[in-house]
C-alpha cells in the first residue's frame, strides 16, 4: 500500500502538522518505506484471533465517582502560555 | 576514598557507608555533582542537573538517617537520575523535545512520589530520544548522548542518558522507560543492568506517554541487588493508572538475598533471535553466556517463537498509532511554547511543526494514517491480532518448555553517531529483539555479558513470564556471580 501526495497532505492536516513544500516529498518516501514493511502483516492469518488491547486482558478498571484534587488555577497560571480568569486564551478560529 | 571510588560504589555499598557514618549523604551528593560537572559536557547524559534541590534532599536524608539509622528506607540519601519524560515536580521536563522546552512539571509522577518517600536524592533529568522515540538518543532535540565506552558512539536509546549516567558513575541508579526496548537496549550497549518490569507492574501516571499499551517504567543499576531495591519501591498498582495491575508485589530484595540456585532452571533459546546480519561477536558472547548458565545447573532448551518475524511490523503500527493520539495534546494551548498566530488552526499546526523533530513527525503521520477511515481495520486491528499471536507464542513456550528465555538484547554493539540516521527503517531494525517483549507485556532484563573486540559492551536479555521479575533477578545474580562484568568500567575511570 503506498501513500499519495494528496493523502500525506490530508493526513498532515488531520494531525495538525504543517508540512513545508520541501518536506512533503521526503515524507512521502519515508512513509512509503515504513508502510512497505508493515504490509507484510496483511499476509498473516488472524482468522478467529481476538485483537489485544490490554496485554493482560484487563477491562473496566473503574474508580469510585468521587471528586478528587486537580491542579489549581495558580499552578496552571505558572505554566500556561496565556491564561486569564481561569481561561486559556487562544486566537480566533478563522475559517 | 577519592571521588571516583565513591561514585563507582553500588547503592547498597553507599548505604553501608552512610549507616556507618563514613560520609554523609550531602557529601555523597556533592561527589556526584562534581562527577557530573566533570563529565556532562563531554557525554551530554544530563539535560538538567538539580544541584539545589538535590542538596536539600541530601540534607533531609542526613537528618532522617541520624534519627532512624538502619530502620530508614534502603534508598535514603542515594542519588538517582530520572529520564526526562517523567514528571518531577517543579523541574523542567522536556521529553527531549523543543515542544516542552521550559515546561515545568506541576506534579510528581507516582513513581517519583514513591522514590521521594524512600528518601532518594534526585540528582538530575537525563537525555532521551524525543518522546522516547528512537534507539540511539540521537533524536533528542538537545544533542545526542555519547557512549561512556566510546565517545564516537551512541549509548543506545531511547533512555540513553540514564544508561550513560549509571555507566559513567554519575548516579548509581537511574529511571528510564521502555516501549520497544528503550531500557534494555541502552543497558546492553552501555554495559549496565537494565530492567523492564511486566506491563502494569509499575504506574505510568506522570510519565509522558508515547504508546500507552506498550510503555513501562523501569530502571538501570550496576548491581542486581540495587535493581531489586528500586523495583521494590516503584512497583505496585496505582488507582491513577487504570492499566496498572493489582498483582501482589513480592519483596524482591528479601527474596534475592536468599541463596540462589539455577539447578533445574529451563532456559529457552528461541531460534528466531539468532539472525543473519547479527554481529558474530554478539552471537558468540550470548552462546558463551548460555554455557555459563548451563554450568550453573540450568538446562538449555531450543524453542520456537514463530511470530517473532511479525513483531516489528506490529509494533510499528501500534506504537505510532498510539503516539499520534497521545501527542495530539501538544498544541500550545495549556503548556509549552506557543507559536503565536492569527488563527487557532495555524497556532496548532505551527506550534507542532516547530516543536516536534522529524522522527516524531514521521511517527505521528504514520500513526494518523493508519488510524484514519478506511485503514483502521487493515492496520490497527490487524496489528492487535498479530499481537495476540505473539503473546500466545510466549505463553506456549513458558507453559510447556521453559522458565526463562535467553536472547541477545541487540543484533549489534554500539554504532557510530550518525551511522543509522540515513534511513528510519534501518534504525527500527535495531529493536528486533526487544520489541516482542513489549508486545507481550512481559518482564525482561539486560545483563552485561561481555565486550567485543572493540571494547564495546554486549547485553544478554532474559525474559520471564508476566509478573515473574524475581526469576530475572535471581538468574542475573547467579550469572554475574559466575561471570562478573568488571572490565575497566567507565564508572571507575578518572575523566
Amino acid at each position: 500500500m503506498s501513500i499519495s501526495k494528496e493523502e500525506v497532505i490530508y493526513v498532515a492536516k488531520l494531525a495538525a502538522l504543517e508540512l513545508k513544500d520541501d518536506e512533503v516529498s521526503k515524507t512521502i518516501k519515508e512513509l512509503n518505506e515504513i508502510l512497505g514493511t508493515i504490509d507484510d502483516l496483511q499476509s498473516i492469518s488472524t482468522l478467529g484471533v481476538e485483537p489485544t488491547s490490554h496485554v493482560h486482558g484487563s477491562v473496566n478498571a473503574f474508580r469510585d465517582d468521587i471528586i478528587q484534587d486537580s491542579l489549581s488555577n495558580e499552578q496552571i497560571a505558572k505554566i500556561a502560555p496565556d491564561f486569564e480568569n481561569g481561561f486559556f486564551k487562544v486566537p480566533k478560529i478563522i475559517t | 576514598m577519592n571521588n571516583t571510588e565513591l561514585t563507582s560504589l553500588s547503592a547498597a555499598k553507599m548505604r553501608e557507608h552512610l549507616l556507618k557514618g563514613d560520609f554523609t549523604s550531602e557529601e555523597l551528593c556533592i561527589a556526584h555533582l562534581e562527577r557530573i560537572d566533570k563529565t556532562n559536557s563531554r557525554f551530554n547524559s544530563f539535560l538538567s542537573v538539580l544541584s539545589e534541590s538535590a542538596l536539600r534532599q541530601a540534607q533531609s536524608a542526613d537528618a532522617i538517617l541520624s534519627k532512624g539509622g538502619d530502620k530508614t528506607p534502603l534508598l535514603t540519601g542515594i542519588p538517582i537520575a530520572i529520564k526526562d519524560n517523567l514528571l518531577v515536580l517543579d523541574t523542567e521536563t522536556t521529553a527531549g523535545s523543543k515542544i516542552l522546552k521550559g515546561f515545568v512539571a506541576p506534579y510528581d509522577a507516582t513513581v517519583i512520589g514513591k522514590l521521594k518517600k524512600s528518601g532518594v536524592v534526585i540528582i538530575g533529568k537525563t537525555n532521551l530520544d524525543e518522546f522516547a522515540m528512537g534507539s540511539s538518543t540521537e533524536n533528542s532535540a538537545f544533542g545526542p548522548t555519547k557512549n561512556p565506552w566510546n565517545e564516537e558512539r551512541i549509548p543506545g536509546g531511547s533512555s540513553g542518558g540514564s544508561a550513560a549516567a549509571v555507566s559513567l558513575g554519575q548516579a548509581p541508579l537511574a529511571l528510564g522507560t521502555d516501549t520497544g526496548g528503550s531500557i534494555r537496549q541502552p543497558a546492553g550497549l552501555s554495559g549496565v543492568l537494565g530492567i523492564k518490569p511486566t506491563y502494569g507492574r509499575v504506574s505510568r501516571y506522570g510519565v509522558i506517554a508515547y504508546a500507552s499499551s506498550l510503555d513501562q517504567v523501569g530502571h538501570f543499576a550496576r548491581t542486581v541487588e540495587d535493581l531489586a531495591t528500586v523495583l521494590d519501591v516503584i512497583s505496585g498498582a496505582d488507582s491513577k493508572d487504570a492499566t496498572s495491575m493489582p498483582i501482589v508485589v513480592p519483596n524482591f530484595s528479601q527474596e534475592l538475598a536468599k541463596p540462589v540456585s539455577l539447578r533445574g532452571l529451563r532456559v529457552g533459546v528461541p531460534k528466531q533471535y539468532f539472525i543473519e546480519g547479527m554481529e558474530s561477536e554478539v552471537e558468540s558472547t550470548i552462546r558463551k553466556s548460555l554455557e555459563v548458565l548451563k554450568s550453573l545447573g540450568a538446562t538449555i532448551v531450543d524453542i520456537s517463537l514463530p511470530n517473532t518475524k511479525h513483531a516489528l511490523a506490529a509494533y510499528y503500527v501500534l506504537a505510532p498509532a498510539e503516539a499520534s493520539s497521545n501527542l495530539s495534546r501538544y498544541d500550545g494551548v495549556r503548556y509549552g511554547p506557543r507559536h503565536r498566530s492569527e488563527s487557532l488552526s495555524e497556532m496548532y499546526a505551527m506550534t507542532r511543526a516547530d516543536g516536534f523533530g522529524s522522527e516524531v513527525k514521521r511517527r505521528i503521520l504514520v500513526g494518523t494514517y493508519m488510524l484514519s477511515k478506511g485503514y483502521f481495520d487493515a492496520y490497527y486491528i490487524k496489528a492487535q491480532s498479530v499481537r495476540t499471536l505473539i503473546i500466545n507464542d510466549f505463553k506456549a513456550a513458558f507453559n510447556n518448555h521453559c522458565d526463562v528465555i535467553a536472547t541477545p538484547v541487540s543484533p549489534r554493539c554500539a554504532w557510530k553517531i550518525g551511522d543509522r540516521s540515513a534511513s528510519p527503517l534501518e534504525m527500527y531494525l535495531e529493536d528486533v529483539f526487544t520489541v516482542p517483549t513489549n508486545l507481550a507485556g512481559l518482564p525482561a532484563i539486560s545483563v552485561p555479558a561481555g565486550l567485543n573486540s572493540l571494547g564495546l559492551p554486549i547485553g544478554l536479555q532474559l525474559i520471564a513470564p508476566a509478573f515473574e521479575e524475581l526469576r530475572l533477578l535471581t538468574t542475573s545474580k547467579a550469572f554475574l556471580e559466575e561471570q562478573p562484568f568488571k572490565q575497566d568500567l567507565p564508572s571507575t575511570r578518572n575523566f
